[in-house]
């Protein structure tokens, strides 16, 4: 009755093509950006620094890995590691320019992300599925392996961590401990929307298209004209650049200081699982992925004690570790396709409601 | 419509009560506990944690809190992780904690520079980043009673000892084995100071994290290398594997020296009988018999209040935790002193822990007398370079194997407060200290 689209006539090519042809889901998705947007007005400085932040910034990684395992096909165990390269590029590019704007770093960190993804993802022209997972978990502990003992990449602390250090941007602080809440949030939400945008653009673009023919048949995808080398390189870049981005933003805006540790594989498979229960190959459920893994076990720690149910503290960490996974299991036999597709089945049941024809 | 307004007006009416509840409550004031039950540091977090919280359940129980004002406290689980550790921080920061107990060198780094910004200590016993010392540094950070460089001083002393004085050292060779992470690397360079200083030779056996209990590659350089002494600094799982293949391989344990966080009495007793003469340097001895731990068995323990399982009170890591509690305890007292108020903030407690003095009289008065050394933090020095002992298994339990002594100070203060410039150097702008140490 109300998502419906009937009536709504396009008119011209930029209207047809436009990434929300529908528009109740134009006005649903200004309606979110306003309520991100006025968030902080209503959040406490707990919200917004140790739920919304890490949320955004694990969405943008999961966004990222989606991009190789779910358009690309190439299944990937390097998530956390590509992460690490951001942040410590960042930590480098911030400590060595230190006058430059600290969004450029963040921005540029990526770039250095894309090659250390590119040359690990060289062995996917040969090689595939698992054996892919095995190369990528090669980088995982390659590139872990690099953050412990190459001391020049933490400035030779005696503490083997990167700190961040505070900077302004047109004169609020936005990184280091003295930036509000506020602050950091804004600016990373402007980064996640303006990428997940980008992102979006690209996959419905020729490029978004060639991995995913590369994804679906490789051969197929060869013989109409696709080049392997070019498709399977560039989602391997465009994915780490994104995880990249990720990371130091994990760093800079969320933890504040990290240990190589943080990027280890469990940051990996924190990641991946996301991107598997949001569902593979879509944007929206990278979202949901981030906020199922991250949100929900927050809600269910400060949730419970709240409700006034007196359990220790290890307690409700393992009733809600295990709480998600017996809903990660109902969710995958559910919708083995993850949180997406119950999404899109929900939106189609609600195009014809009430009236159902079938 | 009367009846809505009368059930709407009644369930608010009963909302307000219910917020305001707390607020009509006796004094109080909150700690939280971060500690990790959970994960693969479980076995040494554990001990900890009960240490803690069983302290300040007996100070409640018995005193009624610390001069009329009860410790309200909760733990928050991070599992050693440093992405819960912040979790816990925030939340802690929104429940307006006195003081912060990280607990992992990891989040301790974390916090150091938000503890400034948002005005919570941060109390790192023993733990976390050395250089934070330097109290003109870090104002809010705390880590009495000894560095890890104290630590790591004081086992080369003792070595030194037992070789027939510090030249006895020149030619051996000691072996470094470490949890490869800040906390394990964090002493390298000062053994390569003492290495240089006395002419021994430092051979590394680093332990990858998610390697900690297989260590069996490490364990068999060191059966080819035949280093001397081997020093350990390891925390969780790793400690009871080191102590298990040290013993496998016919290491003479009464050489094979942990780090206090390598000194728990379950990580000597996973090598049998063969532990027997493993030794780990110490700032508490262990033992239930002081006044204060049977007011705790007695009132907390054997009352069923808490989940400390009976046999753990007294062992090595449980004393610590009681410990770490103690210092908190004694901060507030001293806080109450100074600012004359009851219910202290946490720049209040700052304040504490900054003249924080236990001397025997009142180690005495505590009911801890012997159990630790007496200690005291100044303006200019949060950890205080105390006194230490190193500690021997003998199969059963930990017993002293030497008197306390200082460790090398005189080597310890060059490399710390280089290490706090260079920190706050690599930090900067780093916020300088509002109220200057007394010049002394």
């Amino acid at each position: 009755m109300f998502y419906r689209e009937a009536g709504q006539y396009k008119t011209s090519y930029a209207a047809d093509q436009q990434i929300f042809p529908i528009r109740q889901d134009r006005i649903g998705i200004a309606v979110i950006l306003v309520i991100a947007l006025l968030l902080p007005l209503a959040a406490s400085e707990f919200m917004l620094s140790a739920i919304a932040i890490p949320f955004l910034v694990l969405a943008l990684a999961t966004i990222g890995l989606n991009i190789l395992t779910g358009y690309a096909g190439q299944l990937s165990l390097g998530t956390g590691a590509f992460m690490g390269v951001g942040a410590y590029s960042c930590y480098k590019l911030v400590t060595i320019f230190p006058e430059v704007n600290v969004i450029v770093h963040i921005l540029l960190s990526g770039t250095f992300a894309a090659a250390a993804g590119v040359v690990f993802g060289l062995p996917s022209l040969r090689i595939k599925g698992l054996y892919l997972a095995v190369t990528t978990l090669a980088a995982q502990f390659f590139l872990e392996w690099c953050f412990i003992r190459i001391p020049w990449l933490y400035n030779y602390n005696s503490s083997g961590a990167i700190e961040v250090p505070g900077r302004e941007v047109f004169g609020t602080l936005i990184t280091g401990p003295a930036a509000s809440g506020t602050a950091r949030y804004y600016v990373v939400l402007a980064i996640v929307v303006v990428m997940t945008l980008l992102i979006k653009n690209l996959i419905r673009g020729r490029v978004g298209r060639q991995w995913m023919m590369i994804r679906d048949m490789d051969i197929a995808a060869e013989l109409m004209g696709v080049r392997p080398l070019i498709a399977k390189l560039s989602a391997f870049a465009v994915s780490s650049y994104v995880c990249g981005v990720a990371g130091a933003m994990f760093v800079f805006f969320y933890l504040g200081a990290s240990e190589p540790a943080v990027f280890s594989i469990t940051l990996s498979f924190q990641v991946l699982f996301m991107a598997i229960i949001g569902g593979l190959g879509s944007l929206v459920g990278s979202f949901f992925g981030a906020a199922f893994i991250w949100i929900l076990p927050i809600l269910l720690r400060v949730g419970l004690p709240a409700l006034g149910v007196d359990v220790a503290a290890e307690t409700v960490f393992q009733v809600a570790q295990m709480v998600i996974g017996a809903l990660i299991i109902f969710f995958l036999i559910v919708e083995p396709h993850g949180l997406a597709r119950l999404w899109a089945i929900g939106k189609e049941k609600l195009r014809v409601w009430p009236f159902p024809y079938a | 419509m009367r009846m809505r307004t009368l059930l709407a007006g009644s369930v608010l009416v009963g909302l307000a009560a219910s917020f305001a509840a707390p607020a009509l409550a006796e004094d109080s004031v909150y700690i939280q506990l971060p500690t990790y039950r959970t994960g693969p540091y479980a076995g040494s977090g554990i001990h900890i944690a009960n240490g803690m919280s069983d302290y300040l359940a007996m100070i409640n129980e018995r005193d009624g809190g610390v001069n009329g004002v009860k410790i309200a406290f909760d733990e928050c689980e991070t599992g050693y992780d440093t992405q819960k550790g912040v979790e816990c921080y925030e939340q802690a920061k929104a429940k307006n904690t006195l003081v912060f107990n990280p607990w992992s060198t990891g989040i301790t780094l974390q916090v150091i520079p938000k503890s400034s910004v948002d005005k919570i200590p941060v109390l790192s016993m023993a733990y976390g980043l050395s250089a934070a010392a330097d109290g003109n540094t870090f104002p809010w950070v705390f880590n009495p009673p000894d560095t890890y460089w104290d630590g790591l001083s004081a086992i080369i002393k003792y070595i030194g000892d037992q070789e027939g004085g510090m030249e006895g050292l020149k030619g051996k060779k000691i072996g470094y084995i470490f949890l490869d992470a800040g906390y394990g690397r964090e002493p390298i360079p000062l053994l390569d100071n003492l290495a240089q200083k006395y002419g021994f030779e430092v051979l590394q056996y680093p332990v990858p994290g998610k390697e900690m209990q297989n260590q069996s590659s490490q364990w068999l350089s060191i059966r080819r290398d035949r280093p001397d002494y081997v020093v350990m600094w390891g925390w969780g799982a790793m400690n009871p594997t080191a102590v298990k293949e040290a013993v496998k391989n016919r290491f003479d344990m009464s050489k094979f020296i942990g780090v206090w966080w390598a000194g728990g009495d379950e990580d000597a007793r996973a090598g049998g009988a063969g532990a027997k003469g493993y030794k780990s340097v110490s700032f508490n001895n262990v033992g239930a018999d002081y006044p204060a731990l049977q007011d705790i068995k007695k009132l907390v323990v054997d009352a069923g209040k808490s989940h400390t399982p009976a046999n753990t009170v007294g062992e090595n890591l449980y004393n610590r935790g009681v410990v770490n509690a103690v210092y908190m305890v004694e901060a507030i007292r001293i806080a109450q002193e100074m600012t004359g108020k009851k219910v202290i903030n946490a720049e209040d407690m700052r304040v504490g822990l900054e003249n924080l003095k236990i001397d025997e009289a009142r180690l005495e008065a505590i009911g801890l007398k012997g159990m630790i050394a007496p200690i005291e933090i100044t303006c200019a020095n949060h950890s205080g370079h105390h006194s230490l002992f190193i500690q021997e298994w003998d199969g059963e339990k930990w017993t002293p194997a030497t008197d306390w002594f200082s460790p090398m100070t005189e080597e310890v203060t060059p490399i710390l407060m280089q290490a706090s410039k260079d920190y706050a150097t690599s930090n900067a702008p780093w916020p300088t200290r509002e109220d200057a140490c007394p010049a002394n």
